[in-house]
């Protein structure tokens, strides 16, 4: 019988089934975070458990860690027992943890890809709704709670159903200045938060072939905010040229034997999937968020939607995006004055992200009133942008460059914005508060942040490129 | 995790959809490794910009101070992975939620903590919830999971469906991580064999 991917891996990594009908799905590949670490280790102890495979577990700092240059546990009062927690209980289980000065540490969607720990057609779980970030590389990721993950540190395995299949097929080619986040923002638009809930998505068609493997990560990344279980990117000869070499990928001949199953992780041609979604991208410019949810999505060139314009069941969702952005029906987004700009979180903070923004910034000025911060996602983006020169490119436009982590995406290392700020942000969530209280964030992609930074205003960065912003 | 049978409390209505688990359990600004998940709850929402109490927040009113039953939209729990946004439920006592769909990792959280979350059709989540709002919390519902019902003033009980392995664990407060330790011998045996199939899978080292 034909089958889709998913099945594929699914298939292959099903253990078993338990007495209450649910799937045992081995986890080749799992990643704690400081956040919800203190509590799996605290439990499980409690229990006298112990971790499974601890060499298959790995653990990163990233949530609170400051990003001030020179930081260390203390500079970020608030995650100091976090980060003492997570290093205590990694060491006490054999962990490897990517501490807080470690040269690899970083957000852990980014960290888990760059040094080659996942791989096409493997499974993988954070304690972390971002997980299928490294869908990107055609891995099959889990968000999950910090219960859950207790039961992979003790068994390696989670215990799920089976989600129902989706494909969305993006097709045509990306015009100039639009990326992956573009279309994420679009297709989360157009299904809506809840879109894409219980299903893996397989996201397919002749944009993703074009797309660079750190948009595919953007793309996947951006799932679960169309509420998807995960979401991935089948392999292809970029992915494979993108993993060889990196220092946890197989090598030698484990790696040619490693290519040759990857080539057969596809979906079969008369697989079918529970639902198939379309968007054409040739058309589309890039996309901001007008509101508090990230599916109030325009065009740049859009204005704030009239309230009989929208959906009557998601009127008063928009009513009180209205209130808390501060903004009309009808206003223009292009044009709008900023306060703040943040460039970084595990949607866009890879290289490639900081070289579109840096191309955009370079020989320009941040404008004045407005507080810009690139956080690369990882110390080894950091380190490759500052041998590109990068760093000087953003520094001496007047951006901060920060050390790496999560930063102002969710705020939880004291980066955050003041009451009534405005501010463009590359992250994944426009929710009301999280940015700091009363921040009004509007998410776009990092080409969009730099123009918008350089302007003082949310900017349509063709128009900057070209002159006539 | 606390076994669930029976509930009986006010129910309280929170009608919107999308309730974020960054509304329900909000990230603030000075936290540490033990944290109060009671006062967490719906932290901003609770409260007005000088810190005083915001009355007309659901939970604020006398009615439904006590509530032990949330009743919502669609997509109740959308956003992060936090299992504090459950924690927190848990600690005012709010033992049940109500809702048309929810996000799917909040219901996987629910589940771990002996928290019921119930959904219920749309025209039935609907009539339901107009029901709740008349009765203003002056009588408690009583959610039996048992017999799939909920019962309370003005109307008849409303039978709710959910899957019968989710059902017996939240009425038996199974261990889940106990009930899959039944299944090491499986998992070491995958083991075995994924180490035969794919080796790199089962190998994870820096090969610096």
């Amino acid at each position: 019988m034909p089958r889709t991917l998913f099945d594929k891996i699914w298939d292959f990594h099903l253990v078993g089934q338990r007495s209450d009908g649910r799937d045992l799905i081995y986890i080749d590949r799992h990643v704690l975070h400081e956040l919800h670490a203190h509590h799996a280790f605290t439990h499980m102890e409690k229990e006298h458990r112990a971790v499974h495979r601890p060499d298959l577990t790995f653990a990163v700092q990233d949530h609170t860690v400051a990003t001030k240059p020179g930081r260390n546990d203390e500079t970020n009062p608030s995650g100091t027992a976090f980060l003492k927690s997570m290093r205590d209980g990694t060491r006490r289980n054999g962990i490897r943890l990517f501490d807080i000065d470690d040269p690899e540490q970083g957000i852990s969607h980014v960290v888990a890809p760059e040094v080659g720990m996942v791989l096409p057609g493997a499974t993988h779980a954070v304690p972390d709704s971002h997980a299928s970030t490294v869908g990107g590389v055609g891995a099959l990721a889990f968000g999950c709670g910090a219960s859950e993950m207790t039961h992979i540190l003790v068994t390696q395995v989670m215990a799920l159903k089976r989600p129902k299949r989706m494909r969305a097929r993006l097709d045509g080619r990306l015009p100039a200045h639009v990326s992956a986040k573009d279309v994420a923002l679009r297709l989360i638009a157009e299904l809506g938060v809840a879109g894409a809930r219980g299903h893996v998505v397989e996201y397919a068609g002749t944009a993703i072939g074009t797309m660079p493997i750190e948009q595919r990560m953007t793309l996947c990344n951006l799932n679960i905010e169309m509420g998807g279980r995960s979401g991935f990117v089948a392999p292809d000869d970029k992915t494979f040229a993108w993993l060889h070499g990196r220092p946890y990928a197989p090598k030698d001949a484990m790696w040619d034997r490693a290519l040759e199953y990857w080539r057969t992780l596809v979906t079969d041609p008369e697989a079918e999937f529970d639902r198939e979604v379309t968007l054409d991208c040739s058309a589309l410019e890039p996309q901001i968020t007008w509101g508090t949810d990230p599916s109030q999505v325009v065009g740049i060139s859009g204005r704030v939607p009239e309230p009989n314009a929208i959906d009557p069941s998601r009127r008063a969702a928009a009513e009180s995006a209205f209130a808390y952005m501060g903004l009309q029906p009808g206003t223009p987004l292009n044009g709008l004055p900023i306060n703040r700009v943040f460039i970084g979180s595990c949607t866009n903070s890879r290289l490639p992200d900081l070289e579109v923004a840096a191309a955009v910034v370079r020989g320009r000025r941040v404008a004045e009133g407005v507080a810009a911060m690139v956080v690369p996602g990882s110390t080894s983006v950091k380190r490759e942008a500052e041998t590109a020169g990068l760093d000087r490119v953003f520094r001496d436009a007047g951006f901060f460059w920060g050390e790496s982590g999560c930063s102002m995406c969710a705020g939880g290392n004291g980066d955050r914005g003041a009451p009534g700020e405005r501010c463009v942000s590359t992250t994944n969530r426009n929710f009301e508060n999280r940015q700091g209280p009363k921040v009004r964030t509007h998410l776009a992609s990092p080409a969009t942040a730099a123009a918008s930074a350089i302007a003082g205003r949310i900017t349509d960065v063709r128009q900057l490129i070209s002159g006539a912003a | 995790m606390q076994a669930f049978s029976k509930h009986t409390a006010i129910a309280a209505p929170l009608l919107k959809d999308d309730v974020n688990t960054d509304q329900i359990a909000p990230v603030l600004h000075s936290r540490g490794l033990k944290e109060d998940y009671k006062a967490m709850l719906f932290y901003r929402a609770r409260r007005r910009e000088d810190g005083s109490e915001e009355p007309d927040f659901v939970l604020n009113k006398p009615q439904f101070r006590n509530a032990g039953i949330l009743v919502t939209g669609n997509n109740f729990g959308a956003g992060s992975s936090r299992e504090t946004a459950v924690w927190s439920m848990l600690a005012n006592n709010i033992r049940v939620i109500i809702a048309k769909s929810f996000a799917d990792i909040y219901r996987e959280n629910c589940l771990q903590n002996g928290l019921l979350p119930i959904v219920l059709e749309p025209g039935v989540a609907d009539a339901f919830a107009a029901r709740v709002i008349a009765v203003d919390g002056a009588a408690p519902f009583t959610v039996d999971l048992v017999s799939q019902r909920i019962s309370g003033p003005r109307g008849a009980d409303v039978a709710f469906e959910i899957a019968a392995a989710d059902r017996t664990r939240l009425l038996e407060g199974l261990d889940d991580i106990g009930l899959t330790l039944k299944h090491m011998n499986e998992i070491v045996s995958w083991e075995q064999r994924a180490a035969a199939a794919q080796p790199w899978l089962q190998s994870a080292k820096d090969s610096r």
